[in-house]
This record gives C-alpha cells, sequence and structure tokens, in this order.
C-alpha cells in the first residue's frame, strides 16, 4: 500500500484515456443515438400522417361514391325520360301517317267514284243518245242535238 | 517463488511489482548491500517500502493501461462503424452503456458540459474493467508470471491505491477547475471561507474565516479521498476474500462460487459509484450557492 508514482502515471492515463473518449468515440456514437431517434420520430410521424391520409382518401371514396350513384340514377332518369318520348314520337308519327294514309285513301277513292261517275255519265249519253234515236228512228243530228245532251248530262251529273 | 505460511502467502498476493530506484548502501533480499543507486525490481515488501515515492506499480500500471485500451480500442471501432440503422450486436450492447451513461449524467448534471458524459464512461467501463479482474483465479495469472520469474504480480488494478486515488485525483482537480469557471477565484474562496458560518459584522466574519476554512476544506478534500478509497476498500477487501478462500482446502469451490457470484454485484456497484459521485461532485462544483 504505498504511494508511489503509480499515481501519477494513472492520473496521465487518465487524461489521455478520457481526452481520446470525448474526441472519437463519444461524439459519433451519441450522434447516431439521435440520429436514430429522430428517424424513429419522423417514421412514426409518417405512419400517423399515412393513416390520416388513409382516412381522408376513404372519407373522399365514399363521397365519390355517392356522387357517381347519384350521377347514375341521374342517367338512368334521363334515359327514361327519352325512352318514354321516343315511344310518345312513334305513337304520334304512326298516328300521323295513319291519319294520312286514311285521307290518301279517301281522296283515291273520290277520284275513282269521279272517274266512274265521268265515265258513266259518258256512257248514259250514250245510251240516252242511241234510245232516243232509236225512239225517234232516226239518227238525229249529233251537232244539232248536241246542247240538248250536254244540258242533260249536266243534270244527270248534278243529281248523282 | 514459493510460499510456505499462509501469512507469507496472503502477503505475496498484497504486494505489487514495483519498479524504483533503491538507495546505496541498502541491503538486499539475498544480503548483497549495494554500492550505489541501482533502479530495479523490489523482490520483497521491504525493498519496495525503501524505493520511496519515485517508484513505479508495474502491474497496476500494465492491467489498467491494458483494460483502459482495450475499452477503448472496442468502443472507437463501434464508434466509427456506428450506423443509425439496424445495429449489430456488438453496437447494440455499447448502446445500452452509452444510454445508461447518458441517462446518469441527464439526471445528475444540472448544466451542459461536453466533458461530463465522456468522462462518466471513461470511469465507469474502466473502473468496471479494472474491477472485473478481480473474477479472474487468483492464481492463474500470479502463477503464470511466477514461471517466467516476475516476483510478484497484482492483478487487479483497483486494489491498489495509487490507482484508485489516481483517478480521485484527477476529479478533485477537475471539481477546482469547474469550481472556478463557474464562479471565479474569488467565489470559489468565498465559498471555503464564507460558509457555514456567516455573520452581517465584519469584525465577527474575519474570526469565523479561520472556522470556515478548516470545515470546508475538510468537505472539499473528503470527497477525493472518499472516492478512492471507498472504491480501493470494497476491491482490496474482495480480494482479500478471495486470498483468504483460497487458503480453505476443499471448501474453496462452494466459497468461492458464492463469493463471486456477489462480487459481480460489487464491482458493478463500485463502477457506478465512482461514476456517479463523480457526476454529482462536478455538477455541484459548478452550482452556485
Amino acid at each position: 500500500m504505498n504511494i508511489n508514482a503509480t499515481l501519477v502515471g494513472q492520473m496521465i492515463a487518465f487524461a489521455i484515456f478520457v481526452w481520446f473518449c470525448m474526441k472519437y468515440v463519444w461524439p459519433p456514437v451519441v450522434q447516431v443515438l439521435n440520429d436514430r431517434q429522430k428517424k424513429i420520430a419522423d417514421g412514426l410521424a409518417a405512419s400517423e400522417k399515412a393513416a390520416a391520409d388513409l382516412e381522408l382518401a376513404k372519407a373522399r371514396i365514399a363521397q365519390d361514391f355517392d356522387k357517381a350513384r347519384v350521377q347514375a340514377q341521374e342517367i338512368i332518369d334521363q334515359a327514361n325520360r327519352r325512352a318514354g318520348q321516343i315511344v310518345d314520337e312513334a305513337k304520334d308519327n304512326a298516328r300521323k301517317e295513319g291519319e294520312r294514309l286514311i285521307l290518301a285513301a279517301q281522296s283515291e277513292i273520290e277520284q275513282q267514284v269521279n272517274q266512274a261517275r265521268g265515265s258513266l255519265s259518258l256512257q248514259l249519253a250514250g245510251l240516252a243518245t242511241a234510245g232516243a234515236s232509236k225512239i225517234i228512228g232516226r239518227h238525229l243530228d249529233e251537232e244539232a242535238n248536241k246542247d240538248l245532251i250536254e244540258t242533260l248530262i249536266d243534270e244527270l251529273r248534278e243529281s248523282a | 517463488m514459493a510460499t510456505h505460511t499462509a501469512a507469507e502467502y496472503i502477503q505475496h498476493h498484497l504486494q505489487n511489482l514495483t519498479w524504483g530506484q533503491l538507495p546505496a548502501g541498502y541491503e538486499r533480499h539475498d544480503g548483497s548491500v549495494l554500492s550505489e543507486p541501482v533502479w530495479t525490481l523490489a523482490h520483497t515488501g521491504a525493498e519496495a517500502k525503501a524505493m520511496g515515492f519515485w517508484a513505479l506499480h508495474l502491474d497496476s500500471l500494465f492491467f489498467s493501461l491494458v483494460l483502459g485500451a482495450a475499452f477503448l480500442a472496442l468502443f472507437y471501432r463501434v464508434a466509427r462503424r456506428a450506423t443509425s440503422g439496424v445495429p449489430s450486436l456488438l453496437q447494440s450492447m455499447v448502446e445500452v452503456v452509452f444510454e445508461f451513461v447518458e441517462g446518469s449524467v441527464k439526471d445528475a448534471f444540472h448544466g451542459r458540459s461536453a466533458l461530463i458524459a465522456p468522462l462518466a464512461l471513461t470511469v465507469f467501463v474502466w473502473v468496471f474493467l479494472m474491477n472485473l479482474m478481480d473474477l479472474v483465479p487468483i492464481d492463474l495469472l500470479p502463477g503464470l508470471a511466477g514461471l517466467v520469474g516476475i516476483p510478484y504480480l497484482k492483478v487487479v488494478p483497483s486494489t491498489d491505491v495509487n490507482v484508485t486515488l489516481g483517478l480521485s485525483l484527477s476529479v478533485f482537480a477537475l471539481i477546482i477547475f469547474y469550481s472556478i469557471r463557474a464562479k471565479g477565484v474569488g467565489g470559489f474562496v468565498a465559498e471555503l471561507t464564507l460558509h457555514p458560518f456567516n455573520c452581517a459584522d465584519k469584525r465577527l466574519q474575519v474570526l469565523l474565516i479561520p472556522i470556515n476554512f478548516v470545515l470546508e476544506a475538510v468537505t472539499l478534500v473528503a470527497k477525493p479521498v472518499s472516492l478512492a478509497l471507498r472504491l480501493f476498500g470494497n476491491l482490496y477487501a474482495g480480494e482479500l476474500l478471495f486470498i483468504l478462500i483460497a487458503l480453505m482446502g476443499w471448501y474453496q469451490p462452494p466459497l468461492h462460487f458464492v463469493w463471486a457470484v456477489f462480487h459481480i454485484l460489487v464491482i458493478v456497484l463500485q463502477a457506478f459509484i465512482f461514476m456517479m459521485l463523480t457526476i454529482v461532485y462536478l455538477s455541484m462544483a459548478q452550482e452556485k450557492h
């Protein structure tokens, strides 16, 4: 248990060791520890932010979905309306066409009736003339009687 | 070196390997008388004593330097390769020590200093490693040394009061440095002379200054002395118990085991106490009252 110069040697060694530790050992390791702490903190913050973003995205998806549903409903309504419209139009057209056809048929019928009437009156005039000539027994001067016959025809026509 | 009696065995184990100068006219262990001063290894306890202050305990210095260098080499290696990503097993272990020391410093040291934390780390790990040498079987290294002709070998540096006093006197120097840096020379002197007895009357105060100084000086000096002797005493006693157990024949293995297990607690605790008190003393030194 002698006190001797070992004491001095120990103090010098201690000073050198502490200096070395302070200069080369402590700073890098503490730096690494702080860096890791920061990394972890950043990671946690990022994960929290991601979770918040996910919630936002979910809410937006729900919103978009609702909007899409409303839109789809609108489109369906529109289509239904349009379909009704088309059916109505078609009905309308059909009705008009039918009316047109009926009118055309009526006018044709009328035309044919008129034609038939015309030809009938001609034939009637011929028959009347022939009958009269037979009755008179001679050929009447057709030119002379023309006025008379025409008057007769007109009367017939008016009575028809 | 053959050991005959229990007393000789114990004394042999408690003797450091001392290198120093023997004065002229000194009678050596083999009976020869020196004609002139000579630098040599001490071969007896008496020779070591005769070497006076300017002698070195080669074993204490060797083991403490090797352990300190090993600690710094290992930590430096880890520090250079340290990554803030996934740490290796070794880095994790070093980080545990760092976080422990950093936590202790943050708890106990009020103020900011770049020196305190590395100082605390060095004290803790170095003292721990020096204490750890206590768990090496006590006859192993001295026995091997004896085979190559080294007369004495004390493998636990912290059982040498020079080593613990060297540490605590360095801490003492830092205490004074921190006191003066925080309060100035005047403040430091005032702290030593105007407390604990303070009087508004100037003439009475002059009378109180010597009393204050004696009290405060004792307080101040008690710090390094208690710091050194606590560590030295614990480890010296532990070492002595290992030596005594080694003398107990067949009772040795169980006793040795029990004491070694208990001693694991002691060596960590003493390293921790030394570090903690270092931090606390330095914190107190730079605080204003």
